[in-house]
């Protein structure tokens, strides 16, 4: 209820004075309704030179084959499939945010949900593109699925986790569409009612006819609440499935009962990461630094710390269960890793991923915007080595050393990389244009509870237990949103 | 006999407009729907609106999609193409698993959402049927048919006595028509 106020210990999740809904608004669409800046168009060109390169080498890719790729006889999945596990990871920070955090009545979700499933849907289509691409006949990707065929019918092979992939990331990608278009809907409506001329025609189709009215929010919620519990299981099956494709075969490194919790705590670490990548930057350009604040930095920061420490436990534990399972084949793999000629990669992965995330423990550290976004690359550095060194280095010795190889990237391998990025980047840019970056109707849900200025006015009342209004004022310390001489006569 | 069509009463505030509804609602004056940027907590057990059952819906579409798929597998592995893999036996439940619980999902997800769609009317390209532009912007809008509930004054002060902005008298019920 929109009467009842919150305990004045939490942290406010809007700051700044003077909000109200019709600023809200102003705020959110602000980069919808005008031209874009200076910065936007760095970025897009930029982003757009990347997804060109994509384009130009993966129809390489198309017209030659993967022979053009680095790949040989001992390793025969290297940087396409380290691509696609490294972006179906970074989506699942979306859909965590959207919900498992709804379930958890986690409010300060509400202004980063919209933004971050975007991500997701992005990031999905990353990763899809690498499936396709490492088909080698992309054309015939329907063989995937179980269509009637004149070979018998010969149907798919239901025993492989590559088939529970197919689905698995169908569904996750299908599922996170539907999720954020439902909840786009509101949102879009209200770009409609302000815009005019084709603008309003376009968002009027898109809008699907929203209007608001009670039955409708009330279904809306419904909707929403059980989307987001059934997105739940789903998004922890997705990287569970994932971590089937390499878990399920006999290769030593890979067939390990830990991967499915740790490759979901991973895929989480990865996501939060490149959430904060994106969100730093955002917050800045697009002026929201009233609905994303110090608040959410932090948070999103202590959740990169957990998962990155679980993370870190997964690697101790997988080696030495190599060593204590006495099975030789195993333990050469892993000592492999760390000493062998891939060295390099296995410390990189250590140090980018268990070793810097633990300064997130210094609070000093958890608000210091540069800082943070430079850890939340290294982090993504550091989650893109994990996948590298789980499949290259269990691969490139085998069981006769004759065949023992490295495995050198081609420039089409790195191109299709490379460009997946400016893909990603690509087309976030263009959600932030043309839609709402921040679900505008959760974060006026939370104007009159949990903002900066409804808890001013709670102070300004006077009923409040003086203790707590002190730890109230100095948790806003951390805040470059808020303005703190006004809490000084306090 | 007024051309009014209907009433708005647009608040600035929801719990302003909380109470619009209750001054109504003691008059005995039947509200025609409410317009909110946002959903408000509360509002359906005021305005009598029954739970949404779209948990049954989405119950329903998922167990159909579960046995969809099991037959599926069932059919393809276990009757028409039974493979030998070294001897195991060909109803491996376990490999059902995931493929069962994906396409639950898939279809308690699609199917929920399509019938919200449709119960509510939502579809690209309906022509949306807004009576206050700023409904989904920082107006909570109260709409009273004007037809049969006279006097339009009294009607009128109360929205006004619990804190309307401003009282629109439409003489048109969609101002997105245009």
């Amino acid at each position: 209820m929109a009467s009842h106020s919150e305990s004045i210990i939490r942290e406010p999740l809007i700051t700044g004075k003077d909000i109200t809904y019709a600023k809200i608004t102003n705020d959110v669409l602000f980069p919808v309704e005008n031209k874009p800046n200076m910065a936007w168009w760095v970025g897009f060109t930029l982003a757009s030179l990347g997804a060109a390169l994509w384009v130009f080498s993966i129809s390489w890719t198309f017209w030659f084959g993967v022979g053009e790729w680095g790949l040989n006889k001992t390793v025969g999945w290297a940087w396409d499939i380290t691509g696609f596990v490294w972006w179906v990871g970074i989506g699942h920070a979306g859909t965590l945010i959207s919900a498992v955090l709804l379930i958890f009545r986690q409010n300060w979700r509400n202004s980063i949900n919209r933004s971050a499933e975007a991500m997701t849907i992005f990031a999905v289509i990353c990763a899809a593109t690498y499936i396709f691409g490492h088909m080698g006949r992309p054309w015939l990707a329907y063989w995937t699925l179980p269509l009637p065929n004149q070979y018998g019918s010969l149907w798919v092979n239901w025993n492989s986790a590559l088939m529970m992939d197919v689905f698995a990331i169908s569904t996750y990608f299908s599922v996170s569409l539907i999720f954020w278009y439902t909840g786009l809907l509101p949102d879009i409506a209200s770009i409609r009612d302000r815009a005019t001329g084709l603008r309003r025609r376009i968002y009027s189709v898109l809008s699907f006819g929203w209007t608001g009215s009670v039955k409708t929010w009330q279904r809306f919620e419904t909707v929403s609440l059980i989307l987001a519990g059934i997105s739940t299981p789903l998004v922890l099956s997705v990287h569970t499935i994932v971590s089937f494709d390499f878990a399920t075969s006999l290769e030593p490194g890979w067939h390990t009962t830990i991967f499915p919790p740790y490759f979901v705590a991973g895929a989480i670490f990865s996501g939060f990461a490149m959430v904060q990548t994106l969100l730093l930057i955002a917050r800045k350009v697009l002026g929201l630094e009233n609905y994303i604040t110090m608040f959410h930095i932090e948070s999103m920061n202590k959740i990169i710390l957990l998962t990155g420490s679980i993370v870190g436990v997964a690697y101790i534990t997988e080696f030495f269960i190599a060593w204590y399972s006495g099975v030789e084949y195993e333990q050469y793999a892993f000592i492999n890793r760390a000493t062998g000629p891939y060295w390099w990669a296995y410390w990189s992965m250590m140090t980018c991923n268990v070793i810097t995330p633990q300064l997130f423990w210094f609070k000093k550290i958890r608000i210091n915007i540069p800082f943070a976004w430079v850890l939340s690359i290294i982090v993504n550095i550091g989650m893109w080595f994990e996948r590298f060194v789980i499949i290259v280095t269990s691969l490139h010795r085998d069981y006769i050393p004759s065949s023992w190889v490295m495995f050198y990237p081609t420039w089409t391998d790195v191109g299709i990389f490379v460009g997946s990025i400016g893909l990603f980047f690509t087309m976030f840019l263009l959600f932030i244009r043309v839609l709402p970056s921040v679900a505008m109707a959760e974060v006026k849900l939370l104007l009159k509870t949990s903002s900066e200025q409804a808890k001013k006015k709670l102070i300004d009342e006077g009923h409040l237990d003086p203790t707590h209004v002190d730890d109230y004022t100095t948790a806003l310390e951390k805040y470059d949103s808020v303005d703190l001489t006004q809490y000084q006569k306090a | 006999m007024s051309s009014t069509k209907f009433i708005l009463g647009c608040f600035d505030d929801p719990d302003n407009m909380m109470h619009g509804i209750e001054n109504l609602q003691k008059n005995s004056i039947p509200i025609y729907d409410v317009y909110t940027p946002m959903p408000i907590h509360g509002i359906e057990a005021k305005l009598g609106v029954k739970e949404s059952r779209l948990g049954y819906a989405a119950f329903c579409f998922g167990c159909l999609g579960g046995s969809v798929i099991f037959s599926i597998l069932y059919y393809t592995l276990v009757h028409d193409w039974p493979m030998n893999v070294g001897g195991k036996p060909h109803f491996a439940m376990p490999n059902f698993v995931p493929f069962t619980f994906e396409w639950t999902i898939l279809f308690a997800a699609f199917g929920m959402v399509f019938t919200f769609y449709a119960a509510t009317h939502l579809f690209p390209g309906r022509a949306p049927r807004v009576m206050d532009l700023r409904a989904t912007d920082d107006r909570f809008v109260i709409a009273v048919d004007a037809k049969g509930n006279v006097p339009h004054d009294d009607i009128t002060r109360l929205l006004q006595e619990a804190g309307a902005v401003e009282v629109k008298h439409n003489e048109r019920k969609y101002v997105s028509y245009e």
